[in-house]
């Protein structure tokens, strides 16, 4: 590593910024050029808060700021541009029903007298994809088409595009695949040599040791401190200052157990909707977590969401608890009344009224346990119900008619799991349950899974994260280009070689599939 | 279990204000506003005329508006549920058509038209409902479709004619003995009660407000939206068939011409009332609200002499100004 300092990117000097409360207070920071330094902190600490002020989004109430040695202070996202600062916020801001191209190049289209050199502006974006190795994304298909993970690598691609000396990165890898993650880091790498200073913000830890130079952790609003990211080894360390807490409970979980019973809970039998998901069997039992791994765009969410009867399967059987007659379900509420559960992937869009309370959202899946007759609902019992789950998964609110939309992303996924806690599933299925949660929510969550097992319920946890499911499954299926290519137990299972599995359907005609059922 | 770990309470923009238990104070502020501005426009409106703050007026208004009053009850929750209906005048028309055709052409007695009446609204209701559902039509193309099958429909079934039915219908119109009210208008409030319960007490009401908010959720959820919406249709339509009874008692005639427009009206009244028109947020009490802020607007400004343009003007411009109010409400309530 060059010791030698560069020359400062950006200053914050007691930056605060006040809402109803103060959200932030006297934040210090600073960037070198050619500089990677990431940002932590639990949900609420006040690393998107300082990011926005920095790319112009939101203006600070009190503190200072100095780019490349000038005084700072944006009045808006254009003028930030305009310097440099290039923002990727966690949400996708994309155009869904615009080109690839289009969104890319969005503000700065090649035009003449108001009409769009097409020809220009898919020459200019498909040089701008190809500079970050997006080969296979057409410039002309519609953003929306695209998987979640090329959108946000697309969104990427359009910040680099533009005038960047300064790059914000909120979460970025939250959705990509291990394969999108290391191009991206290699980019990043690139721009670092380049004197781009670049800061990162993610709660995947082992993706900060291995690129970032320094970190900076702020708790509550505060600035902590700056560190070295050297200085931390192992990475996981650093949470000590992100919650004050220590790391017993991180430990506890590592210390594995368990609850897997001899009875089969649920069998898949060569569940098909091609192309996304071709011939997949496997079985799970009473107790069991089962992870399943892969690439995005491998079919696992598909997979799940055919499980539950939100897709339509083209061929493909379910037995539950060991019956004999399988079952396949066409709406998702077949799906419920026979006993499982779905917590989903995008929280916004398809797991929760965001507008609506806590209550609301807790007791939408069960409100027939709380009605008398003619449908009416119980009030004090519904409220009772609720008040019982809050304290039980911890989720914090000022009350439960908070509406979801105003909690952190952690709270809000406990509230999601909350609506099935109350419906008595046996069979749970998980889509990123902690994706772009803190780690204390995530903790709790797993916590739940552990829970949950021990009362003999199935679990089925698709994580892209893999130390998640290294921490909570005691199987891991592994699919790749739809297929469920292979299944390890905790004895069997090693990081080589699920990524190996991972992107082995990718690289050759794989047919290998798993047949009948391990031990 | 270790100790909680640190609270992560997001202290972001959006940390809203105080507690909203169903206490009774916080329920009567919801609507204060509403009350607010119907006492204003009743001031003024009785500064500026002698004869406004009388009997005779509320006697008037009270007359006026039950067939609005049901429809409206109709129409909040279908936007609850983030559709919108345009059929219901001409639904009225229809029903009340049908009414007059059985009742003068035939014969027949009230107690067998009305239930006639009520089938033909709550059939097209129905219609619009199963159309827009299973098809996934947007429902204000399938009921702008249904606004002119049913309106000519009116005018097939009358040949163009009013039936006029007279006395056997005009009771339910009229106030009762020694009473300023009439049973219309004693039903429609019994109508506001029951929407009201139904939507705030009831799993249905639960469901169309979850529906409304974002549909996939509920049905990731596990839970049919398809019944729920059709059956919001339907009630809409039913409601549209007894706005038709008593359209029709108060003008003792079934008129094919009856009604027309009147979708605006109660699309402005529960806009007035604060319920959303992109779904998932509404009150039958408020839209009641709306309903008399329009018909106080209405009485007050021809008793004052204004000529009908001016009162179209000043109709108009008090649904944005009510549409704005709310706007900055909801800021403000997001805010704290």
């Amino acid at each position: 590593m060059n010791d030698a300092p560069q020359p400062l990117r950006l200053t914050v000097r007691d930056l605060s910024k006040d809402y109803v409360v103060r959200v932030l207070d006297g934040v210090q920071f600073e960037l070198r050029a050619g500089e990677i330094h990431a940002l932590l902190g639990a949900n609420g600490a006040g690393k998107s808060t300082l990011c926005k002020i920095i790319a112009g989004l939101i203006p600070a109430t009190s503190g200072t700021m100095t780019l490349n040695g000038v005084p700072y202070s944006p009045a808006d996202k254009r003028f930030a541009e305009s310097q440099g600062v290039q923002i990727v916020q966690q949400e996708l801001n994309l155009i869904p029903t615009l080109s690839v191209a289009e969104n890319l190049l969005l503000g700065r289209y090649p035009q003449r007298w108001g009409i769009i050199d097409r020809r220009a502006l898919h020459a200019q974006a498909r040089v701008a994809l190809d500079r970050f190795g997006l080969t296979e994304i057409r410039t002309d298909r519609s953003a929306g088409s695209l998987g979640v993970g090329q959108q946000q690598m697309l969104e990427i691609a359009a910040a680099l595009d533009r005038n960047c000396e300064l790059l914000i990165l909120d979460e970025p890898t939250a959705a990509l695949s291990a394969g999108e993650t290391e191009r991206l880091f290699q980019r990043l790498a690139e721009l670092r040599k380049q004197g781009v200073g670049i800061i990162y913000i993610s709660h995947r830890l082992d993706e900060i040791a291995k690129i970032a130079d320094r970190l900076t952790v702020l708790r509550d609003g505060k600035y902590v401190s700056t560190h070295a990211v050297s200085e931390f080894q192992p990475i996981e360390r650093v949470i000590d200052l992100m919650t004050g807490e220590t790391q017993a409970a991180l430990h506890a979980l590592q210390n594995h157990r368990s609850y897997t019973t001899e009875r089969t809970m649920i069998r898949v039998a060569g569940m098909s909707r091609a192309p996304a998901v071709r011939d997949v069997s496997f079985s799970v039992r009473a107790g069991e977590r089962y992870g399943i791994a892969g690439l995005v765009g491998s079919g696992r969410t598909e997979l799940l969401r055919l499980i539950f009867g939100a897709d339509r399967a083209e061929s493909g059987e379910l037995f539950l608890r060991g019956e004999t007659e399988s079952r396949r379900f066409h709406h998702p509420q077949a799906a419920v009344a026979a006993g499982l559960a779905m917590v989903t992937e995008d929280r916004k869009q398809n797991g929760l009224l965001l507008s609506q309370s806590i209550r609301v959202n807790t007791t939408l899946s069960s409100l027939e346990l709380l009605t008398g007759a003619a449908g009416v609902i119980n009030r004090r019992q519904e409220v009772a119900v609720v008040e019982a789950e809050r304290v039980r998964l911890q989720i914090h609110a000022r009350d439960i008619e908070q509406s979801v939309g105003t909690l952190s992303g952690g709270n809000q996924q406990k509230v999601a799991v909350a609506k099935w806690l109350l419906k008595e599933a046996d069979v749970f299925l998980f889509d990123e349950p902690t994706r772009g949660i803190d780690v204390a929510a995530r903790r709790n969550i797993h916590q739940l899974f552990d829970q949950l097992a021990a009362q003999g319920k199935a679990l089925i946890i698709v994580s892209s994260d893999l130390e998640e499911l290294f921490e909570t499954c005691d199987r891991i299926g592994v699919m790749s280009a739809g297929r469920l290519v292979s299944e390890y137990t905790r004895e069997t299972w090693s990081y080589e070689a699920i990524m190996q599995d991972c992107f082995s359907g990718y690289t050759q005609q794989a047919t290998r599939t798993v047949s009948g059922i391990t031990s | 279990m270790t100790d909680a770990p640190a609270p992560v309470i997001e202290t972001s923009a959006v940390d809203s204000p105080r507690s909203q238990r169903g206490s009774l104070l916080s329920s009567l502020l919801q609507y204060a506003g509403l009350v607010g501005v119907l006492m204003l426009l009743i001031l003024i409106f009785s500064l500026m005329s002698n004869n406004f703050l009388s009997k005779q007026t509320l006697i008037t208004i009270a007359n006026q508006i039950p067939d609005l009053l049901v429809i409206a009850v109709g129409m909040t929750l279908v936007l609850i549920i983030g559709g919108i209906d345009l059929s219901v005048g001409s639904l009225l028309a229809l029903s009340s058509a049908v009414m007059g055709v059985c009742m003068v052409n035939y014969g027949w007695p009230l107690w067998a038209a009305v239930p006639v009446c009520l089938s033909v609204g709550a059939f097209c209701g129905m219609l619009n409902g199963v159309i827009s559902v299973k098809a996934g039509i947007p429902s204000f193309i399938v009921t702008l479709g249904m606004l002119e099958m049913a309106r000519g429909s009116a005018y097939l079934m009358t040949d163009s004619q009013t039936k006029y039915i007279g006395s056997s219908i005009e009771w339910i119109g009229v106030p009762l003995k020694g009473f300023a009210f009439s049973p219309a208008f004693l039903l429609s409030l019994v109508i506001v009660a029951l929407g009201q319960y139904l939507l705030t007490r009831t799993v249905f009401g639960r469901y169309c407000v979850a529906i409304g908010t974002n549909a996939e959720a509920v049905r990731m959820s596990g839970i049919r939206t398809a019944p729920c919406s059709i059956a919001v249709f339907t009630i809409s339509g039913l409601l549209c068939g007894l706005a038709g009874v008593m359209q029709t008692s108060r003008l003792s005639t079934a008129d094919p011409n009856a009604a027309v427009g009147l979708e605006l009206a109660a699309i402005a009244a529960c806009v007035i009332g604060g319920t959303s028109l992109m779904g998932g947020r509404g009150s039958v009490i408020n839209t009641f609200f709306g309903v008399l802020i329009i018909a106080v607007l209405q009485t007050g400004l021809a008793q004052i002499g204004a000529t009908d343009p001016i009162k179209r003007v000043i109709t108009g411009a008090v649904i944005i100004i009510a549409v704005l109010l709310d706007a900055a409400r909801q800021r403000w309530k997001r805010r704290g």
